[in-house]
């Protein structure tokens, strides 16, 4: 008992995962900055938006990153059940879904580009559009890190209360980048025009 | 609960001894430690030599302000070519503006401030082991230091340290080719402010959730100190409001360096058109003051906090409207974020923008008045021992009483056509934020020195620095109100060379003078404070006699602050010269049932059977008539 008081004192898990929440909060307020400068730059020019159609392409990445809050789902919800390898397998395919988001980004950005989209670019609200899905693919880049974290995590013994916890952190993270996405998509589809 | 800790004990030294085995090298105890005491050292320690570099910059354009005319071999001989033929290079002027400024309003009032104290009491306030993530502390310490060698190594790239202002407006910080300052300078100020703002967010995320989640058992919120109020709520403000700063740099970094115009528009070089076009500077100054304001109040409300609390101590008085000043910090946390428009009503904002912006600013002389009140009231007919952090805090009050007055002027859309950018603006920050806040700084160094390093400070020492630096910072900073309602402008070089404003220069010798002596009574700190770190008289474990958690723990330092059980919290942390108690301090950890006599009806709201037996032991010990 006086054993369990003391690993509790050490790990102090609660809050070290209140410290995600709270990163989650200062994530927030930087792309809310930069979405209020895209309003203010916006505003000062006079104009209504990008100007632009947005590639389709942008569709099938936030499908993707939608089924992989998803996976990740089910990949906690194995972890709880104590079944490691069906959580394991959830997670590799969370990682892939991961790594096929990033890879579609990039291709959006190829396509931007095609179209004369660029980033250095006078009309600096199409900049805008590279900046918020730059900005979010560093996110994504956290989020495959702190997967991996999770899977390492189930690989090696390290307890079931550790394992929750990995997962828990990741999930936090992975899914509030997923809603970053879709805000960010809708509110640059809001923006086209 | 009760009876697991008490095994606790012998388990937790079990395992201490254990882990010192493996712990206890110098690297891991003094360089990379994970003690929130030892981080809160190393805060302090690299703030006060910032601290002490920023104001050598200062007295170096305070020279040239004052003999604009006269050249000075020993800067040659110092400063090389910042300074040919011992006259100060312009450049380099707005050099030294701009890294002093970034100095001491980032590295030494924001990181020295909050992360000393922050680090410090929070967990020994509050009866927790250690931080949320003590590894995340020890990586914001890190960061900061490295963040301050890159802002230092500034000064050895050829063209000098970045100098559009510590506002870093662009275009000046945007063009790398705009003047010396705005190459490689510049950059470095960028990635030297990213690392700070890094580490900023990790201190600032692990003050909040510590605050939080680790509370010792009784320690509600309204049993906190102002202290720890003050510090959750400047994390809090610093957790929402840095990352606006980093996007504003993140876009600022774009247009410097990948051609984008966010912040640029049709603008000519060297007689070179640039190829940008449509951007807005003054979306810059949106994203900048976001950060920029809530950050003033980052400086000021630690100082404020830890000026409550040690006004109190040193009255012996219980603080005067605790609930007030927990609220008027709440408010002025709130308020922060709706007031950043009036550093810009001269931009060309809408009037009506702008009365909007000027509202919202004067309301904060509210809760600000809230609190310079109470300070008072509990200062007011109180037992005052004058400890030097007595003094500092008293200080503090006086300069957040002077130097707020004139913000009720420039916050005033109207007003601030004539004022803003003038000096007035240099006396009004200079007094209300920059020596308020460094008061308060002081005031906590001296206060809690004895539990940062088991040793007192020099009392003598302490009044001496308090009374030169005191006067001194009046005489610097007074003066300025005038030259600014005569529209003598900021930051410019050699201003006495105008006609109209020659006559300025016997002011400007005179504040010089005043900054030095303010500048060599700061060696009296320094030495009491490296002095009494080895040498100081041995303190007593509760040398103030105060109520609150930090003086339970013993004056040894060990990973884990007490020893066996974390101390549990029966009543608030200001019960001085209670009525009816033998001793003028009732500390936070004493039970209501060990003090009958001094016992009231309020201590036990919601508390049915407290009251019951209070009104019991009253009935058997009836109060005898004594006539004094």
């Amino acid at each position: 008992m006086a054993q369990l008081q003391q690993d509790k004192d050490r790990l102090n898990l609660a809050p070290k995962k209140f410290n995600m929440w709270l990163f989650v909060f200062t994530s927030f307020m930087f792309f809310a900055a930069l979405t209020s400068g895209f309003i203010v730059y916006v505003g000062g020019r006079g104009g209504h938006g990008t100007g632009i159609v947005l590639p389709t392409v942008f569709q099938y990445s936030t499908l993707v990153i939608i089924l992989s809050s998803f996976t990740l789902f089910m990949a906690s919800r194995a972890a709880k059940e104590l079944q490691f390898v069906t959580q394991r397998v959830y997670l590799g395919i969370t990682v892939l879904l991961g790594l096929a988001f990033f890879a579609i980004q990039l291709y959006g950005w190829s396509l931007l580009v095609k179209m004369g989209v660029y980033f250095t670019n006078p009309n600096a609200s199409q900049s805008f559009i590279y900046v918020f899905t730059g900005m979010h693919l560093l996110h994504i880049l956290g989020g495959l890190g702190l997967l991996l974290y999770a899977i390492a995590g189930s690989y090696y013994n390290i307890g079931q209360v550790k394992n929750l916890f990995r997962m828990e952190f990741a999930s936090i993270f992975w899914h509030f980048i997923d809603i970053i996405w879709i805000y960010l998509y809708v509110f640059l589809l809001l923006n086209q025009y | 609960m009760s009876t697991l800790a008490v095994h606790d004990h012998d388990v937790a030294h079990h395992n201490d001894h254990d882990e010192h085995h493996h712990q206890d090298t110098f690297l891991t105890k003094y360089i990379f430690s994970q003690d929130h005491k030892m981080i809160a050292k190393q805060f302090l320690i690299t703030g006060i030599t910032m601290a002490v570099i920023a104001m050598i910059l200062s007295v170096l354009f305070r020279i040239q302000l004052a003999y604009p005319d006269k050249a000075f071999p020993l800067l040659e001989t110092l400063l090389g070519r910042f300074a040919p033929q011992g006259r100060l290079d312009p450049n380099f002027y707005l050099s030294l503006v701009t890294i002093h400024g970034t100095i001491m309003v980032f590295f030494v009032l924001t990181a020295g401030l909050s992360g000393t104290f922050s680090n410090l009491l929070i967990p020994l306030q509050l009866g927790a082991r250690d931080m949320a993530s003590p590894f995340l502390n020890m990586l914001s310490y890190w960061f900061f230091f490295t963040a301050s060698v890159i802002m230092l190594g500034s000064f050895f790239v050829t063209k000098g340290p970045a100098s559009a202002g510590w506002t870093i407006y662009p275009p000046l910080s945007a063009l790398p080719k705009a003047m010396p300052g705005s190459g490689e300078g510049m950059t470095l100020w960028l990635i030297s402010m990213v690392l700070f703002v890094a580490s900023s967010l990790m201190g600032g995320i692990n003050y909040v959730s510590t605050v939080l989640n680790m509370r010792t058992k009784g320690m509600d919120l309204w049993k906190m100190p102002l202290t720890i109020w003050a510090f959750f709520l400047t994390a809090i403000l610093g957790v929402l409001a840095f990352p606006v700063l980093v996007a504003g740099v993140v876009l600022l970094i774009f247009d410097r360096s990948f051609g984008t115009s966010f912040y640029l528009s049709e603008i000519v070089v060297n007689g070179q058109i640039m190829p940008y076009e449509g951007g807005s500077p003054i979306l810059f100054q949106h994203l900048f003051w976001f950060l920029g304001h809530p950050e003033v109040y980052i400086v000021i409300m630690p100082a404020l906090g830890i000026s409550s609390e040690i006004i109190s101590t040193n009255s012996r008085k219980p603080i005067f409207g605790y609930h007030a000043m927990v609220y008027s910090l709440i408010g002025i946390t709130v308020l922060s974020f709706i007031v950043w428009g009036h550093h810009m009503f001269v931009t060309g904002m809408n009037p009506f923008l702008g009365g909007v912006f000027m509202i919202t600013t004067l309301i904060i002389a509210v809760p600000s008045a809230v609190k310079t009140f109470n300070y008072l009231a509990t200062l007011w007919r109180g037992n005052i021992r004058f400890t030097p952090a007595m003094l500092f805090a008293i200080g503090l009050v006086s300069f957040f009483i002077s130097g707020g007055l004139t913000g009720i002027f420039l916050g005033n859309a109207a007003l601030d056509i004539n004022l803003h950018d003038t000096y007035f603006v240099v006396a009004h920050f200079h007094l209300v934020m920059g020596s308020a806040a460094i008061f308060g700084m002081l005031a906590g160094v001296y206060h809690w020195f004895p539990k940062m390093f088991g040793r007192l400070m020099d009392e003598k020492l302490g009044y001496l620095h308090f009374w030169l630096t005191f006067i001194g910072a009046y005489l610097v900073f007074f003066p300025m109100h005038f030259m600014g309602l005569d529209g003598v402008p900021r930051r410019y070089y050699a201003f006495t060379e105008f006609e109209s404003m020659k006559q300025w220069l016997s002011v400007n010798v005179f504040i010089t003078w005043a900054a030095i002596m303010s500048a060599v009574a700061q060696l009296a700190f320094l030495f009491n404070f490296f002095y009494s770190i080895f040498f100081g008289k041995k303190t007593t474990q509760n040398p103030w006699n105060s109520n609150t958690l930090e003086w339970t723990a013993p004056i040894e330092h060990f990973h884990g602050n007490w020893p066996g059980e974390i101390p549990t919290v029966y009543r608030w942390p200001y019960d001085y010269s209670k009525p009816g108690h033998h001793e003028d301090f009732i500390p936070q950890t004493v039970p209501f049932s060990q003090t009958m006599s001094s016992n009231l009806p309020h201590d036990f709201e919601d508390n049915e059977t407290g009251l019951e037996a209070l009104a019991q032991w009253h009935k058997a010990n009836p109060v005898k008539e004594e006539v004094k």
